[in-house]
């Protein structure tokens, strides 16, 4: 299968295979007028399979909602054809409404304008907890 | 400015420091009498609570402050649906701390993340209730000298019981304390407490049902309440609650310096017969709770 390469853009590689489209929503690319290409099971030899995503344009990604979905994907930056950074990511330290605290008994349930706040609390398995009832995310 | 919503926003240092206020406060109470004078603390309690409440504006009170209360909140600002953002915000224009209980998890930390002065968490929900653990502190460090070294029995209900919680949280920073978790299977200590302070920090532990069998072992035995809702069916209720009721007969085997602790109110799980036991501590743990929230006071208001 062959998809044009990007000129200047972005390829977010190494997605685990099944996450791009998640990763395509939570980073709002739907809103994008320029192409955006979505490859799933594409053969990896690290992984087996994996997702990516090409964008066509210089758009600003927000890498600690990438680096929650899915720490282990990459994100390289692609100019005049040539790619020119990659970025690795790690975990955030906080995350701040990328997730909605699902206990109904936390504060945010009945205040709708406070910030859904996520902080790192277990970086070995990956755990966030809301910052007011300190609910794991789900 | 510091506001404490969690046990642990405050270090050993700070918790040591307290414990020595405390412990001048109770040696030297008239030292202390004037030392808040024109201040004003603001009781925000979003849902009721008279206990805590009163030990709050004793502990104002005894320090020569004044109090600014408001305890009903069905005639409250929030009834007509401000914040809890905006309630901190106009409520710094009035007092110099604040002390408030809501139902909602997480209530007083957007309170202290919104106020221009220090708010102390006076309970929210089922989550934090820090000032019920600087009362427990304060009665293990009076009975037994210190922290270290000690076999803390927590008994009953394990699970839902938020002061339990706390209080390991809080004992796990000091040295070489067993734990022992007696409560029937379905009230059981959450595995992630188990697993994330206990067992990380190489505690040594003993989980059982069986409270006679652990009693000689115990310096210190916290009670808390079985509650009948917390079961699904009424037979496990009945055939469970009384194995959980100290009795003067289950106390025959335990240590002569034992140290009972509850953090009340009580139903019937502490017999009425152990009031008089030198052992019984929780009329005590009520007193030097206004203490420690006196002590907390004087070091949120930087008094000292």
């Amino acid at each position: 299968m062959n998809i044009d390469s990007i000129k200047n853009g972005i390829v977010i590689d190494h997605i685990t295979a099944g996450k791009a489209l998640e990763i395509y929503n939570f980073l709002g690319l739907e809103a994008l007028s320029c192409s955006v290409a979505i490859i799933k099971n594409a053969p990896s030899k690290k992984l087996g399979k994996k997702d990516i995503i090409k964008i066509d344009s210089d758009f600003d990604v927000d890498i600690d909602i990438l680096a929650y979905i899915d720490p282990d994907a990459t994100v390289n930056i692609i100019k005049d054809s040539k790619l020119v950074e990659k970025k690795k990511l790690k975990l955030p330290e906080k995350i701040t409404n990328v997730i909605k605290c699902k206990n109904p008994r936390c504060i945010t349930t009945t205040e709708q304008e406070l910030p859904h706040i996520f902080k790192l609390t277990d970086k070995q398995n990956r755990i966030y907890r809301c910052v007011y009832c300190e609910s794991k995310a789900k | 400015m510091k506001s404490v919503i969690n046990i642990l926003d405050l270090s050993v240092e700070e918790l040591q420091k307290l414990i020595d206020t405390a412990n001048d406060i109770i040696k030297n109470p008239t030292k202390y009498s004037e030392i808040c004078k024109g201040k004003k603390l603001a009781t925000l309690f979003f849902e009721p609570s008279t206990r805590t409440r009163l030990s709050f504006e004793a502990a104002m009170y005894e320090l020569g402050g004044n109090v600014l209360s408001m305890s009903d909140a069905g005639t409250s600002s929030a009834a007509k649906g401000e914040s809890v953002a905006d309630t901190a915000k106009v409520i710094s224009c009035y007092a110099d701390i604040i002390a408030m209980r809501h139902p909602k998890e997480g209530a007083p930390l957007v309170a202290a993340m919104n106020a221009d002065i220090p708010v102390i968490n006076a309970g929210d929900g089922g989550h934090n209730h820090p000032t019920q653990t600087l009362a427990d502190l304060l009665t293990i460090y009076r009975e037994k000298g210190g922290f270290d070294n000690l076999t803390v029995g927590f008994c009953g209900d394990l699970k839902f019981g938020r002061t339990v919680h706390s209080l390991i949280e809080a004992l796990s920073r000091y040295k070489n304390i067993k734990f022992v978790l007696i409560s029937p299977e379905e009230l059981k200590l959450p595995s992630y407490i188990k697993k994330d302070i206990i067992q990380k920090n190489n505690f040594e532990y003993l989980q059982t049902t069986d409270l006679q069998s652990v009693m000689p072992e115990l310096d210190i035995l916290y009670m808390t309440r079985v509650q009948r809702e917390r079961f699904f069916n009424e037979a496990d209720y009945l055939r469970l609650k009384d194995s959980y009721i100290l009795t003067p007969e289950k106390l025959q085997n335990a240590k002569k310096d034992l140290s009972i602790l509850h953090p009340l109110p009580r139903v019937n799980e502490i017999s009425v017969a152990i009031d008089k036991d030198e052992r019984a501590c929780y009329f005590k743990q009520v007193l030097y709770g206004k203490y420690m929230r006196m002590a907390l006071i004087l070091m949120l208001l930087e008094v000292l």
